[in-house]
Order: structure tokens, then C-alpha cells, then sequence
């Protein structure tokens, strides 16, 4: 089947198309407008899907040399997300599902995330993943496709989100991941023992203590300024070895826990180089195939969606026109329920 | 109205938010100002707890921008902190919470201070050190 996807659950507006042959074009909307505009146009901004989606479907279809009419299904992020958000993309899907009498598949974001590792792979199951954004840190064991049991969670802050706030102590640039793990790479993991949250608990994380640590730590310096200038590449490693040991850790737990001999790494955080390297050396301690998506593929993007709508219409998971578009995870169970 | 109240640990700063949730009816917006790692996360799981939510559902939304919880009422979490202009709100449909059917708590709100009601609670956390907590709650007489 051929298969449209959609997202547009936070940020970004994406569309991706993917075929029996693979995946066909992945489609991010700055870049679409960016394309017919010729530049950067600020004032659009990346939050109004309303004015960018057709575009952006339009050039996804275009790169994927095929046409609307060769389209089988369409597939959309249904959550989690921004309802608004949600919603732009889940009705423009299915005005392009009635139009067209294709059916509509409704993907849940978090699922994709783990089988974008399946767009250029094939991964094993049972597998276990650790899924680390800016938004999101959890560990999932997926038994076969769609059987998933959410292991662990945050608690406060996302992996992704203390690199960034982190580094707006330290006075880096927004978003300050790819910065921290830049200057990691040059620093001293071992230069201060910042704390690791939540080792008691096997699954779980924290990560907001380690933000305060790291103000007072600067705080109790006599001249913070010159000592921050001194030593912020030894400061960057020692905040990305707190933060990569956790999770590395708890990704430990979970093999065990469930002997799964399939770990598979998901969102934007698993571009980090220190987790990489920490993953890869777990990986081979036990005796694990590891799988990681490319960069591409684990930020927020359409790939994901197709692929895992493709899945979907495998299984024959089709949604109805009715489908609403859900915040969070309870919401879903809820809405499950219910049914 | 003006109250002030000092906390000295995480979880006297949850006892405090699930108290003063207790006096909240749907449909108020309660702004959090304080520095990152003041404790505006850990007051809102409190607010949470009060509604009839579990405090571990509740995260933070720096990047997801708002949040969701269904208890006894719902709370809609914000946060401002990555959006640069209040159009940026707007187009998410901020409004469409703030004038809706539950509790709205927004951290980083000087982001859109334009689009926030006259009504809201300002509640200001101050951190004189690493432990202590100091909680300004304002409210405008009606």
C-alpha cells in the first residue's frame, strides 16, 4: 500500500510518503515553504500548521513521485500533542480520506518514535526501546508489533529538556543539546559528580534535580563567571555523564528485567554522542543488537508516521471518521475504554 | 489580596499548590513566575494532587507547551518558556483554555502577558537559597 503520512503534534508540520519500496520523501515544512518562498520567511511561524500543510503534503507527494490519486491510505499523528495542533493535521487527513474514499489511520506519535527504527532496519522482537526527546523520556517493551508495555517514565523533565535548560544556566544557545555534547567531547566526565535521580527505581526518571544542582553548583563558585569560562567544557561532560549514566542505567534494568536481546534507541536525544557510546558498550555487554535511527528519523518528522501507518494497515488497524485527536497517554486509555 | 507563605523542601512546596488548589473554581488561570529550578513543577504537581491527579502524570511542558490532566476537575499545564511572542499562543488556542471548563496553570507567563485575563492569580517564587522557597501570591479584588 502506499501510504501518506501526516504530523503536526507540536512543532513542526510534516509529510512523508512510503511504499512497499520504502520510504519515498520526508517532508518538514520550514523546508517547503523555505522552497517556494526561496529563503527564510520568519513570519510564518512554525507553529501554524493551517498554512503550511498543503504545501508541505504537496511536495511530499512531488518528491515521491506519485500523485494523489496512488495514495491507499493516509496515515496521521492522532497524539500525543497540542489538541489544536492535532487537530489541523487530523482534519486536513480526513478531507483528503473522503475526497479521495482512502481509509484513515490514527498513529499514536510515542509508537512511531520506536518504528522509525524500522524505515532503513529490521529490528528483532521483542525489543526493548528508550525513546529520549525534548519532550519525552520513556523505556517501552514492545513483545511484536503494537504490544507494548510502558516500563518507565519521567517524573519532571524530559533527557532533552535538561540538556536545554542546563545549558541556558550555562549560557548557551537555545537549544543547547547538540552544544553540551559538542563541548562534552572535549571535557572531563569525572571534573564534578553531579547527582544521578532515582537510581531506588528501576524504570523511572527525574531529571529537574540536576538543573538545580548544577545552579548551585555555579552559585557556590567564588567567581562564577571565570570559573564557568575556565571549565565549561569539563562542566558539559559532567552534566551529559549524569544524564547518559541514568538513562544507560535504567535501559540496564529493563534487558534485564525483560531479556530482551533487541534495544532499539529513539527521539532527538539519541544523537547524543556519550549515550551512543554508553549504549553501544551496553549493547555488547549483553549481548544485544542495537538500533538506532538516523538523525532524520528521530526528531519530530512524517517517516515515522508513514512507516508506522504502513505497519498499521498491515495489521488492518484502520480508524473511523470519527477519531479525535488525544493530549496524553491517559487520555488514550480513556478513550479506549470508552470504547 | 496579597499572601506570602516560605517553603523549605520539594515536598512542602506539593503541600502547598495541593492547598491552594482547594480554593479554585474551573475555569481561573493561576500564573507561576520563578526562575528555572524555583519549584513551579513541583508546586503544580501539588495543584494536581488536590484535583484528584496522580502528581506523577504531571510533567513538565517546556516542549510539548501545554499539558492535559484529567482528575476531579482539569488542569491545563503551560508552559511559556520556548514561545517568543503571545501570536505564538494564540495559535495554539490558548485562549480557548484559559475561558474554558478547568483549572489553567501557566509557568513563564510574562511570555503572553497580553493574552492573560485580568482576573488570574500571579503567584511569584523566589529562591534567597538552595532550599527555601518564598511564595507571593496575588490576587485582583473583584
Amino acid at each position: 500500500m502506499n501510504i501518506l503520512g501526516i504530523e503536526s503534534s507540536c512543532d513542526e508540520t510534516a509529510a512523508a510518503v512510503y511504499t512497499p519500496d520504502g520510504l519515498q520523501s520526508n517532508i518538514i515544512a520550514s523546508q517547503a515553504i523555505h522552497e517556494q518562498y526561496g529563503g527564510v520567511v520568519p513570519e510564518l511561524a512554525s507553529r501554524a500548521h493551517h498554512k503550511t500543510i498543503w504545501h508541505t503534503v504537496q511536495q511530499a507527494l512531488n518528491e515521491g513521485s506519485i500523485t494523489l490519486s496512488d495514495i491507499d491510505a493516509v496515515a496521521v499523528t492522532q497524539g500525543p500533542g497540542l489538541m489544536g495542533s492535532l487537530l489541523v493535521g487530523i482534519c486536513f487527513a480526513k478531507g483528503l480520506c473522503l475526497s479521495r474514499n482512502i481509509p484513515l489511520v490514527g498513529v499514536n506519535h510515542m509508537d512511531a518514535h520506536i518504528y522509525a527504527n524500522f524505515i532503513d532496519d529490521q529490528p528483532e522482537y521483542p525489543l526493548v526501546s528508550l525513546t529520549v526527546s525534548g519532550g519525552h523520556t520513556q523505556l517501552v517493551h514492545v513483545t511484536a508489533p503494537f504490544e507494548h508495555e510502558l516500563l518507565g517514565q519521567t517524573r519532571d523533565d524530559a533527557a532533552g529538556e535538561a540538556f536545554d535548560k542546563i545549558g541556558k544556566i550555562l549560557g548557551l544557545p537555545y537549544p543547547a543539546g547538540p552544544v553540551i555534547d559538542e563541548r562534552s567531547e572535549h571535557g572531563d566526565p569525572s571534573f564534578h559528580d553531579f547527582p544521578q535521580a532515582m537510581l531506588d527505581n528501576d524504570f523511572e526518571f527525574s531529571f529537574s534535580g540536576l538543573k538545580t544542582s548544577v545552579k548551585y553548583f555555579l552559585e557556590d563558585q567564588d567567581n562564577r563567571e571565570e570559573f564557568l569560562k575556565n571549565h565549561l567544557d569539563d562542566i558539559c561532560a559532567s552534566v551529559s555523564h549524569a544524564i547518559t549514566e541514568v538513562l544507560v542505567k535504567k535501559l540496564r534494568n529493563a534487558i534485564e528485567h525483560t531479556g530482551v536481546k533487541t534495544v532499539a534507541l529513539a527521539g532527538g536525544v539519541s544523537a547524543n554522542s556519550m549515550l551512543r557510546r554508553k549504549a553501544e558498550k551496553l549493547a555488547e555487554n549483553t549481548g544485544c543488537n542495537l538500533h538506532i535511527p538516523k538523525l532524520a528519523y528521530c526528531t519530530d518528522n512524517a517517516a515515522m508516521i508513514a512507516i508506522t501507518g504502513s505497519m498499521m494497515t498491515q495489521q488492518k488497524l484502520y480508524a473511523d471518521m470519527d477519531m479525535k485527536p488525544f493530549a496524553n497517554l491517559k487520555a488514550l486509555e480513556r478513550m479506549n475504554v470508552q470504547r | 489580596m496579597e499572601k506570602e507563605f516560605t517553603t523549605t523542601s520539594p515536598d512542602e512546596t506539593i503541600a502547598r499548590g495541593k492547598e491552594f488548589v482547594a480554593s479554585l473554581e474551573a475555569g481561573e488561570v493561576v500564573c507561576l513566575q520563578g526562575d528555572l529550578g524555583a519549584g513551579k513543577t513541583h508546586f503544580v504537581k501539588g495543584m494536581a494532587e488536590g484535583l484528584g491527579i496522580e502528581s506523577d502524570d504531571v510533567s513538565s511542558p517546556t516542549f510539548t507547551l501545554i499539558n492535559e490532566y484529567d482528575g476531579d476537575k482539569l488542569l491545563y499545564h503551560f508552559d511559556c518558556y520556548r514561545m517568543e511572542s503571545p501570536r505564538e499562543a494564540l495559535e495554539i488556542g490558548a485562549e480557548e483554555y484559559f475561558y474554558g471548563d478547568g483549572v489553567t496553570v501557566i509557568e513563564w507567563p510574562e511570555r503572553i502577558e497580553p493574552l492573560i485575563p485580568p482576573e488570574a492569580i500571579w503567584i511569584s517564587i523566589e529562591a534567597p537559597d538552595k532550599n527555601t522557597r518564598k511564595f507571593v501570591i496575588r490576587k485582583r479584588e473583584p
